[in-house]
């Protein structure tokens, strides 16, 4: 299909959605990342059943963590698309690198103090 | 079990703002089943407080760990050496466990990072609720297995009471009624006559009232 997306994510592969748990998107944060967003099957499709609505009160649980240390939530989302999606994919990274781009770089960077060891 | 829910973040920070090192110190018996203090709830935890006060500038180093139990000397014990490297500990254990790790390292103020609610039982995953108030006289024997003093909210001995409406309590009607889980179970049973007569009024002094309790077990003491 040849389509285009934005060039500054990077896609951490996982066998299910429900397989992320609040700890991996955090950490993604605290390292540095400006936002996350979990992309998983559409609702009702997950192969294992409800791995992607799990996923979903997780990106929510989440963002009451980033809320109640005064983050924007918004820097995390759920999305779901299937894997033939792939037109649906792009125009989903570039609405969000245009959310976290208006919602500007995490706070945690600008003072210049990127968490290098956060394993 | 023991049930605690986590404290709220700004509590959390607030308690430990002054600090420059603090250990986030779990506990993996009891918490660790509710979701409130085993290691998981330890990273999330530190994680949030290391992003907090990294974008409030402040220094702040927190160290994560989780004992087998905090209710035990020994394991706090594995504390001893690693404990000197931190200005104050957060423990995500019960009451029980923040103040036994407290009596063992005086010199170091022990926090509390979760309330503890009660002893109860996980009903569905994410769902807990209270069966047992410990009152030190176990009346389940009489009462078909459901205790009134931990599932009537008026602790009666001889219910129900008047404000027992449709198997609901009039504190809150998402309450079920104690004595109507009670009665139903003893009808089942084929014990209704417990009804017939009355028991004695409860002695409190095997609960909180005596002051704090203790249990020896003579063939165990060393």
């Amino acid at each position: 299909m040849r389509l285009s997306y934005p060039t500054n994510i990077r896609i951490i592969k996982v066998p299910c959605t429900g397989r992320v748990a609040p700890i991996h998107i955090m950490r993604a944060l605290e390292k540095g990342a400006d936002g996350v967003f979990v992309a998983g099957c559409l609702e009702g499709d997950c192969h294992y059943q409800t791995g992607n609505l799990r996923a979903k009160k997780r990106v929510a649980y989440v963002q009451e963590i980033l809320k109640s240390i005064g983050f924007e939530p918004e820097r995390v989302a759920m999305y779901n698309l299937s894997a033939g999606m792939g037109p649906r994919f792009a125009e989903i990274t570039m609405e969000m690198v245009e959310k976290i781009r208006l919602l500007g770089p995490n706070p945690i960077r600008l003072k210049g103090e990127r968490k290098e060891k956060a394993a | 079990m023991i049930m605690a829910k986590a404290k709220p973040m700004d509590e959390i920070i607030n308690e430990i703002k002054g600090f420059r090192k603090v250990l986030i110190a779990g506990c993996n018996g009891c918490v660790t089943v509710c979701e409130a203090g085993g290691m998981k709830e330890v990273e999330l935890l530190a994680s949030a407080l290391r992003m907090f006060f990294m974008r409030e500038g402040q220094e702040m180093e927190i160290g994560e760990t989780s004992l087998t139990r905090q209710c035990d000397p020994e394991y706090n014990r594995e504390l001893q050496e690693s404990i000197r490297n931190y200005d104050a500990v957060v423990s995500l254990a019960c009451g029980a466990g923040v103040q036994f790790l407290a009596e063992m390292y005086d010199n170091v103020p022990i926090l509390p990072g979760v309330d503890t609610c009660f002893i109860g039982v996980t009903e569905e995953p994410g769902v807990w609720t209270e069966r047992c108030q410990a009152c030190g006289q176990c009346l389940l024997a009489s009462t078909g297995g459901i205790c009134p003093i931990a599932r009537c909210s008026k602790r009666m001995a001889n219910g129900p009471c008047g404000g027992s409406a449709n198997g609901k309590c009039e504190v809150n009607k998402e309450i079920a009624c104690g004595w109507q889980l009670i009665y139903d179970r003893l009808k089942q049973l084929g014990q209704l006559d417990r009804f017939e007569q009355p028991v004695d009024i409860k002695n409190w002094s095997t609960s909180r009232d005596g002051g704090p309790r203790k249990i020896i077990k003579e063939v165990s003491r060393q």
